[in-house]
């Protein structure tokens, strides 16, 4: 028997040869059209994790406060006090790549449908985010396109954007990273899960109507990005905010009648996904009608309605008898609603058009029981990593008091730090946030950029505004450069940092949901990458007890230059993470609170490296050395006495030291409060630009007033952890002073020198 | 004193007026869904922010024609109180409630804010918690929120005393930098002749709060 396609055929719905024999083999016969499209998009990296599930699967993924894991749409921890809170993180970077309005704005509705599909009131929005440099107009295009798509969805839809992260890095050139991570609060009492149950119940289709928009995009996600990938924009999705907060009400207002069984959103692979997944974890079959389905245009075949993702759509399975009533809610709303289906006893999935079967496949064969591939690990590093761990300190010239020479110029420490600040990874990020509503729900505690971590409040509908002082604090992380040079040590760092970023402000961290963002796992390189990262998060989530409860994962982020060269990105895993903010009233920020405060230092700067530094990337344009290695029991340590000052109410500032270290950090910190500083050096045996520049993991600058002082230092004392206490907060608009132990200047800048290229290099970037 | 808010498909700032309304302050609040046409028992209409119909055709431009809305000009021909914030505001325009339009701010972008504005008179019903030419500071989020008006509506809103709020400084000093928008005349908020119709683009009820530490906005609803 040949088969009915072509080679070419089959290759176009992202099928490969053998991939296509285990087909037949599971349908003892050939696949017809629809059922060769259906089994392309989900047996796509993006839908089943054919090459990552392996590596997956040693995640910690289980904790006292876990109450959903991996497996649903979003996780779910308790926060106490009845309160539960819904979290997950997704990629749309393909799709932002070559329509970037449009795909980052579907980014953000996909991500909130997965969280209030659980049956939660989306309360926040955060965006982990990295772009070429801005010095090319189509990375200035991708770049203002993805932060438009993001402010009209989340503005309209009534979200708060609350946080996140953007860095700039050529190896994103052309292949943005957009990665939306939403929380939210559960509303039903029972939480809403996605696996259909009771034979002969039916199968509503709610929501907006289905066209051909978006067609294939989760085949189109896991392919690399080309010249051609323009082609492909009808693959990318059309996202209607409007209806999507249409929808949450609905939805929200279906749950808690409780007709509703299960439901799912129609994200990748739109029906197909849905009732596959639905059928496949509820260990029973659905037959759909597409002659039911609400259309926006005529003359669809089964193919284009199984394979289109079209946005705003669900799929509930109901209590039978009460389907009017859903109905009825979904109608008031303006929004669609038809019984197109049932569940059935017999594991499959059946589609009908136009009175026949137009597609019979085994649930499990679509959504559980999917190829897997258990790759090669490389045995040794790769040679860029061999050949960057080759760099030392000393190829650098010598670091004087005067300053360095680089390319036969001379620059002072001054002027090194003001290019760092003046780096737009580094630089203010309010050109991006201003466009983004990050007030409305009346429960944002700390404004972006005003802390190392988002806090909101947690508030349920009706309850007392003063009577809800619970909050959650959120971040995303990932310093990618550090996994490129290394993804052990680089994964565990982005796990470290997340933790870190949360212990500033007080907060808990309780659990992550991770974004892997990698190159093709097909390269030897790639897989290692993302194989070393796996590790390295989970090796993190272990030690900092922050189980996994899910994410997502984007292979193939490369883009094929014109001679067909892959061009991959850095290796990204960004962690998303979420704390418990035991009283928003104590949330402390990164701003110095008052003049004669004492400044202390948490960790240390022992274990400072330029390796991997944006001080080297960025004025030394080098990326090599071994990037910085957590000590967990220092991190452990470091962030409980964090905490813990926070909590007694001592510290009033905190800062973690990332990119551009110790000076940068606490550059930030008076940029924050418009107050000066005079930090005092310890003595080193370190580089000076090792000393000021250097990056490490476990370190934070804290604030305490005088008057705390001596509880402060006695309790960390006790604490067994490197600590120093290194200046004194000066005047407003006074100067930041560096000093040394000899008792040179290294720095001496006014807080307006420092807050001027830090505050415009995003949009003077886009000026140009 | 009580409140009705009403729900238009895309509203999304009425949740938070009934926090401060009805959470922070114990007054009877009850939201009324644009399909209805009841307004009975209602001291104060509120009209939210958010974007009504999806504000697809013009911001607010949809919402006029709501079933409510014949209701809501007889409340206020009636002399009752009406307040209309950000998308509110800009349905009070489209229904002819408010003189003027809300355009694309001058910079085009969306902007979300902590903005400073100057009260211009405590001689009125919404602002009389407030010291005249007080300055307070308001949060915004808008992406249509530039005042325009032809000149002589401008120069009846100067003459009538109509302009409740301006962008100002810290100062209280009108200049182009502390214009965030464009508006003309750093208009903020504006009120019908008779005063008893308020639009503004400023979101007080995100400033009532003492627990997100911004409450200069708590006293428009205290009165």
């Amino acid at each position: 028997m040949t088969a009915p396609f072509t080679p070419a055929e089959i290759a176009a719905e992202g099928i490969k040869p053998e991939e296509y024999e285990d087909i037949v083999q599971r349908l003892g016969r050939h696949p017809n059209k629809a059922e060769l499209g259906m089994f392309g998009v989900m047996w796509s990296e993006h839908c089943c994790y054919k090459n990552s599930r392996p590596l997956l699967s040693n995640f910690p993924t289980e904790g006292e406060r876990i109450l959903v894991g991996p497996g649903e749409n979003a996780g779910v921890v308790d926060l106490g006090d009845g309160l539960r809170l819904a979290f997950k993180i997704e990629s749309h970077n393909h799709p932002s790549a070559v329509e970037p309005f449009q795909g980052a704005a579907t980014g953000v509705g996909g991500i909130l449908r997965d969280i209030f599909t659980m049956g939660a009131r989306p309360i926040a929005i955060l965006n982990s985010l990295r772009f070429g440099n801005l010095d090319d107009a189509r990375n200035r295009r991708i770049f203002t396109g993805v932060v438009d798509g993001i402010s009209h969805y989340g503005n309209c839809v009534g979200v708060p954007t609350v946080g996140g992260e953007i860095y700039f890095d050529p190896a994103y050139s052309g292949n943005p990273l957009v990665n939306a991570m939403a929380l939210g609060l559960m509303e039903t009492e029972e939480i809403v899960k996605a696996g259909a149950s009771g034979i002969g119940n039916p199968v509503l289709y709610v929501g907006s109507t289905t066209g051909r928009d978006g067609m294939g995009g989760a085949s189109f996600a896991s392919a690399e990005l080309t010249d051609q990938s323009m082609d492909d924009r009808p693959a990318v999705q059309v996202g209607d905010p409007f209806l999507e907060k249409s929808l949450i009400e609905a939805c929200l207002e279906a749950f808690k009648s409780g007709a509703v069984v299960a439901a799912q959103d129609m994200g990748a692979a739109g029906i197909t996904c849905s009732t596959a997944e639905m059928a496949a974890k509820g260990g029973v079959g659905i037959e759909l009608d597409l002659d039911k389905i609400p259309v926006r245009e005529t003359g669809m075949v089964p193919y284009e309605y199984l394979l289109s993702e079209s946005q705003e759509r669900m799929l509930f399975v109901a209590q039978p008898g009460r389907e009017q009533e859903l109905i009825d809610i979904f109608h008031r709303w303006g929004l669609q609603a038809v019984v197109a289906g049932q569940v059935i006893a017999d594991p499959i999935v059946r589609i009908f058009f136009q009175g026949g079967i137009a597609a019979e496949i085994p649930a499990t064969a679509l959504a559980d029981n999917t190829p897997i591939y258990h790759r090669q690990l490389l045995d040794q590093a790769p040679d860029y990593a061999q050949q960057a761990w080759q760099w030392q300190e000393s190829d650098l010239s010598p670091a004087a008091i005067a300053g360095i020479e680089i390319a036969g110029q001379k620059q002072s420490w001054n002027e090194v730090l003001l290019t760092l600040l003046d780096s737009p990874t580094i630089a203010s990020k309010h050109w991006v946030y201003r466009q983004y509503d990050h007030q409305v729900q009346n429960n944002t505690v700390i404004v972006p950029g005003g802390a190392d971590a988002a806090v909101v409040r947690v508030r349920p509908l009706d309850a007392k505004p003063e009577e809800c002082v619970i909050g959650v604090a959120a971040t995303t992380d990932c310093n990618a450069r550090y996994v490129y040079l290394n993804p052990l040590e680089g994964a565990k760092a982005a796990v470290a940092e997340a933790a870190r970023n949360l212990s500033c402000v007080g907060a808990e961290p309780l659990a992550v949901t991770d974004n892997l963002n990698f190159g093709s796992p097909e390269n030897p390189v790639g897989y290692w990458q993302l194989a070393l990262a796996c590790e390295g998060i989970a090796e993190g989530c272990r030690q900092l007890n922050t189980p996994v409860t899910g994410g997502n994962v984007s292979l193939y982020n490369e883009t094929l230059d014109s001679n067909g060269r892959p061009q991959p990105i850095y290796p990204t895993p960004v962690i998303g993470m979420v704390g418990r903010v035991e009283n928003i009233n104590k949330v402390v920020g990164q701003g110095w609170r008052n003049s004669g405060n004492g400044i202390y230092l948490l960790g240390s700067n022992d274990g400072n490296t330029l390796g991997g530094s944006e001080y080297l990337a960025v004025v030394h344009h080098t990326v090599a050395g071994q990037p910085p290695q957590v000590d967990f029991d220092l991190e452990k340590a470091v962030q409980k006495a964090c905490r813990h000052g926070i909590a007694q109410g001592w510290v009033n500032a905190a800062h973690d030291c990332a990119e551009g270290g110790l000076s940068v950090a606490l550059a930030e910190m008076a940029i924050a409060s418009q107050l000066g500083a005079e930090i005092n050096l310890p003595d080193s045996d370190q580089r000076l630009d090792n000393l000021l520049f250097g990056e490490s993991a476990s370190r934070i600058v804290v604030a305490v007033a005088p008057e705390h002082q001596p509880a402060w230092e006695n309790y960390l004392a006790g604490q067994s952890l490197p600590w120093q206490k290194l200046g004194v907060v000066g005047t407003a608009q006074g100067n930041l002073t560096f000093i040394d132990a000899q008792n040179n200047a290294l720095i001496d800048l006014p807080v307006s020198a420092l807050t001027e290229p830090w505050q415009t290099a995003i949009a003077r970037r886009l000026k140009s | 004193t009580s409140f009705g808010i009403i729900v238009f498909p895309g509203s999304n700032c009425d949740r938070d007026i009934a926090t401060v309304t009805a959470g922070l302050l114990d007054q009877p609040t009850r939201f009324i869904w644009h399909q209805e046409t009841d307004l009975h028992g209602v001291d104060v209409v509120v009209l939210p922010g958010g974007f009504s119909y999806g504000d697809y055709l013009r911001c607010g431009a949809i919402a006029r024609f709501s079933p409510i809305m014949t209701a809501i000009i007889d409340h206020a021909n009636a002399g009752k109180r009406v307040l209309g914030i950000c998308n509110g505001f800009q349905v009070l325009t489209e229904v002819g409630l408010l003189p003027g339009a809300l355009i694309r701010n001058r910079d085009l972008h969306f902007i979300c804010d902590r903005v400073t504005v100057r009260v211009e008179s405590n001689q009125t019903v919404w602002t009389k918690g407030y010291q005249s030419q007080q300055v307070i500071t308001l949060p915004i989020a808008h992406g249509e929120g530039r005042y325009f008006a032809d000149g002589d509506t401008l120069k009846a809103l100067e003459d009538n005393e109509q302009i409740l709020f301006r962008y100002s400084n810290a100062q209280g000093e009108l200049t182009t930098d502390s214009n965030p928008n464009g508006s003309l005349h750093n208009i903020a908020g504006i009120t019908n002749v008779q005063g008893n119709v308020l639009g503004m683009m400023p979101h007080p009820e995100r400033a009532a709060d003492r627990l997100l530490k911004a409450t200069d906005g708590l006293a428009m609803f205290i009165s």
